[in-house]
This record gives structure tokens, C-alpha cells and sequence, in this order.
């Protein structure tokens, strides 16, 4: 009775205890298989013609547009890294309205769907400006949008390393810009690295409502092929598995990297 | 060394904490300042540290005016040693690495140079097999040791300890008294917070003691803690020594 109990319960006593790997695949299957019940029974109760054979005949449509998303995403990955640090820095900067700026900037972004941001900086602001490359526009927007996210994770992972360190780099005499070179910064990585990881797995999927200014990325595609061959599921359950492909391992490197921190000190 | 001040006063928000507080001392080769909390030592000694500045009046080192400019008190503190009480190692960087830091970018050593004047402090204060170490890793007398290691490392003018003691258990508080009854014996310049008497009385040439900003009285420790003359310091040593 306590064997079969221990297969499938952990005892508030033994949360510490490492558990069995037998005992975790049997558990993790045990998962799996409740979910692909939930979906045969939802998918038998669909009456629908599955059209896979037409739908596999576009799939050069995937690839390019998996493609493109990706590179979209590293693009904006970089350039938000860098707007969010600028962003931190101003947030901090002597001049009182470059600090206003920033705080504008950060909480707008933060509070705003990202749908309408991606709408006005295309229909509004580049038109004004007669700017037409939708990709710039789009990239952009993005990575301002992550960038108002990641400022607040730098701002946040320097903000976490105590007065007492800026102290003692004061009393050996460190500079201002030596204190962040080699007190706060290498510090504060250790804060701001999984939130940076988790950040970029909401930034792949994010991209995908570029597809409202026709930027020909995975989601665009994916309803290109939906419209010309008349199936949704057939579309968005590759478009689905797609992203899942780039998220699923940023997911679990970040687990990773947030044990490691914890380890450490 | 040679200590004076004149009129130095200090407040945080609406509290004073310094008083217009003057001292006039001589050949002192350790300095102890004691008091009641709140009383003003710690804010003292950061002003000496140039950690502070003071909201008026002057200090002069060696016969030297400390300018409280920015600049001016940035070369003024990589010529002393500050200890903290509660250490201030830096916890991503080795024990080692922790003493060569200041070595290399503050004082231009080579890394070789730098490396090198570490693994002998380490040594002098037993310590060379936890040089790798991260802090963490350290009892806490052992961390003070790496911080009093990284304080003389520079070669200061003047060495300065808040209270090193006072986050350490009685066994820990022993080794690093020594330490420091050690480097009275080589003849440097102390200024020490504390609160442990009987070492005060021990290593300190000049006690200073400070309540509600101001100094009440300073003298030789056979003076003030045997045959104190303030009725402030009696008070205050009676309520000490009472436990």
C-alpha cells in the first residue's frame, strides 16, 4: 500500500527528497495522457473534414515563414536588449527629463496591447515620417515593445545588489563607471540573464502579430495557406508546434539558468 | 598621526548627529571611538573614511584639510582602508580576487604584481588555502580577515574599522582582535568604533567617547575608562559594565 502510494505521492516531509526517476516518467506519462484524452475526445466530437494532403502541399510556406520569424526575433531580441538598457540608463540619467522620458516610455509600452502599438507606428508614425518598409517598422516596434520590459528587468537586476557593495566600492575608491564594470554588473547578470531568456520566449511569440501589417512571418503565412486552402486547424496546429520548437528550449534553458543563480548564492 | 577637527557637523534629515565636534590629537597611533548607539562614532569615522561628507566645518589629516569635493574625496579614500562591520566583500569574486580588484584597477598594479601582494596578505593572515574561495564560502571571521587583507593591501596612510567586530560570534571576535592588535604592534595608524572595552583600553593610545553627536570626553584609556571625569562617560561605563 505505501509502495503503491509512494509511486504517485510525495509526503510534505519529503518534498526535499529527490524522487525516483521511475517514478517521474510514470507520473510524467500519467500527464500526457490525460491531455491527449482531453484532446481525442474534443477533436472526435468535431465533425470536420481533415485536409492535410493540400494543406502539406504549401509547407514551403512554414519553412519561410519559420524562418523569418526567427530571424525576426533574434534581430529584436538585440535591439530591445540594447533600447531596454538605454532605457535604464536614462532612467537614472542627471537630466530630470530624460528620466521622465524613460518612465513615459516604459509605462505606455507596458500598459498598451502590442496590437495597437504595431497599427499606430505603422499607420500613424511612418506614414507621417513616409517611411514604407513595414519589416523596420515592425522590428522596431517589437523591440521597443520588449525593450520597456527588459529595462525593467536591467533596472530591477541592479537595483538587487545592496548599498552595502556600492559602499565598499566607494570606500576602495572604484569610479562610478568601474563600480558598474566590475561591482554591479557581474552581479546583477546573474538577476537579469533568466528574465532576459524568459523575455525572448514571449518575444518569439509576440511577433507574431506583425502579421496585422502584412510582415510575411510564420503567422502570416500560416493564414495565407488557411485562406487559400480553406482549413484553419490543418494551419495552426503546425503554426502552434512552430513556435513551441523555439520557445520550449528557451523555456528550459531559463529553468536551468534560474537553478544555477539560486545555487550560487 | 595627527587628527584635528574643527566644528564638524552632520545631521540626516531633521536629526543632528554631529554636534560641532572638535579634536586636537597628536602622535596617536589608534584612535578608539566609543558611545552609546546614535551617538555620532560611526558618522565620525565615515567622515574621516571621506565616505561622508560633513555639513560644515573642517578636518585636517596629518595637517592636511580634507576637501570634501567629489574628486578630491575619491583620492582621499584609496589612501585609507576602510573595515566595515559587516564586511563588504564582494560575493561574485574570490578572496583573492576581492584584495587584487583595488590592487589592479584602482592602484595600477600589474596582474602578476597585484596576485602577488594578495597571496602574502592571505598567507600573513592564514588564509592561503581559502584564496580561491568565494565569500560564501568563509566563516565570518575569515571574511573580515580577506577585508582587513584587502584594506592594508593598498598600503593606506591611515586604516579604519566601524564596529569590525560587532557581526561575529565571541570565538571570531578573538581572531580578528588580534589581527588588529597586530597591526598596532607594526605601528599603523587606527581609528577603530567599537564596543569592546577591555580591547579598547588594550590597543588604544586615545578613547573618544561620543553621545548624542557630541564628544564628551577624550583621553588616554587609563583616563577616561578608569577615572572618567564626565558624569556622561560614568553613566555610560556603569550601564556597560553593569553586564
Amino acid at each position: 500500500m505505501r509502495m503503491v502510494r509512494s509511486w504517485f505521492w510525495v509526503l510534505p516531509d519529503e518534498r526535499n527528497k529527490p524522487v525516483p526517476w521511475q517514478v517521474l516518467c510514470l507520473n510524467w506519462a500519467l500527464a500526457f495522457l490525460l491531455l491527449a484524452l482531453v484532446c481525442f475526445f474534443s477533436f472526435g466530437q468535431l465533425r470536420y473534414n481533415w485536409n492535410w494532403e493540400t494543406v502539406g502541399g504549401y509547407s514551403n510556406f512554414f519553412w519561410r515563414g519559420w524562418w523569418n520569424t526567427l530571424k525576426i526575433s533574434v534581430l529584436a531580441l538585440v535591439l530591445s536588449t540594447l533600447i531596454g538598457s538605454l532605457a535604464a540608463l536614462a532612467r537614472n540619467s542627471g537630466l530630470l527629463a530624460l528620466r521622465a522620458l524613460s518612465r513615459l516610455y516604459v509605462e505606455i509600452v507596458r500598459g498598451t496591447p502590442l496590437l495597437v502599438q504595431i497599427s499606430f507606428a505603422f499607420y500613424v508614425i511612418a506614414d507621417a515620417f513616409r517611411f514604407q518598409n513595414r519589416f523596420a517598422v515592425g522590428l522596431l516596434t517589437l523591440s521597443f515593445f520588449s525593450g520597456a520590459f527588459i529595462s525593467e528587468i536591467i533596472r530591477g537586476g541592479v537595483e538587487s545588489i545592496g548599498a552595502s557593495q556600492l559602499e565598499s566600492a566607494r570606500a576602495i575608491g572604484l569610479s562610478r563607471s568601474q563600480t558598474y564594470r566590475y561591482v554591479i554588473l557581474p552581479q546583477a547578470i546573474r538577476v537579469i540573464l533568466p528574465a532576459l531568456a524568459g523575455m525572448f520566449a514571449n518575444l518569439i511569440k509576440d511577433s507574431s502579430l506583425l502579421s496585422v501589417i502584412s510582415i510575411e512571418e510564420f503567422t502570416w503565412n500560416a493564414q495565407q495557406v488557411s485562406a487559400l486552402t480553406y482549413s484553419n486547424f490543418e494551419c495552426y496546429i503546425p503554426l502552434a508546434i512552430g513556435y513551441l520548437v523555439l520557445t520550449l528550449p528557451i523555456t528550459l534553458w531559463t529553468r536551468w539558468l534560474e537553478t544555477r543563480t539560486r545555487y550560487e548564492t | 598621526m595627527r587628527l584635528r577637527a574643527r566644528n564638524l557637523c552632520k545631521s540626516f534629515g531633521p536629526q543632528m548627529v554631529l554636534k560641532n565636534v572638535d579634536l586636537d590629537l597628536d602622535q596617536v597611533h589608534t584612535l578608539a571611538f566609543i558611545g552609546p548607539s546614535g551617538g555620532g562614532k560611526s558618522t565620525l569615522l565615515r567622515i574621516i573614511a571621506g565616505l561622508e561628507k560633513p555639513d560644515n566645518g573642517t578636518l585636517y589629516l596629518n595637517d592636511r584639510e580634507v576637501i570634501y569635493s567629489e574628486k578630491a574625496l575619491m583620492a582621499h579614500r584609496r589612501t585609507v582602508g576602510t573595515v566595515f562591520q559587516a564586511f563588504n566583500l564582494f560575493p561574485h569574486l574570490s578572496a583573492l580576487q576581492n584584495i587584487t580588484l583595488p590592487l589592479e584597477k584602482v592602484h595600477h598594479y600589474y596582474p602578476a604584481e597585484a596576485r602577488q601582494v594578495a597571496e602574502t596578505m592571505l598567507e600573513r593572515f592564514g588564509l592561503s588555502e581559502h584564496g580561491h574561495k568565494p565569500p560564501a564560502q568563509l566563516s565570518g571571521g575569515q571574511r573580515q580577515r580577506v577585508a582587513i587583507a584587502r584594506a592594508i593591501s593598498i598600503r593606506p596612510k591611515l586604516l579604519l574599522f566601524d564596529e569590525p567586530t560587532s557581526a561575529l560570534d565571541p570565538e571570531m571576535t578573538a581572531e580578528v582582535l588580534e589581527v588588529i592588535e597586530e597591526l598596532r604592534e607594526e605601528g599603523r595608524d587606527l581609528v577603530l568604533v567599537t564596543h569592546q572595552m577591555g580591547f579598547a583600553h588594550r590597543v588604544a593610545d586615545q578613547i573618544a567617547l561620543l553621545s548624542a553627536g557630541r564628544i564628551i570626553e577624550c583621553g588616554p584609556p587609563e583616563q577616561l575608562l578608569d577615572d572618567p571625569r564626565a558624569e556622561a562617560t560614568r553613566q555610560f561605563l556603569a550601564k556597560i559594565l553593569k553586564y
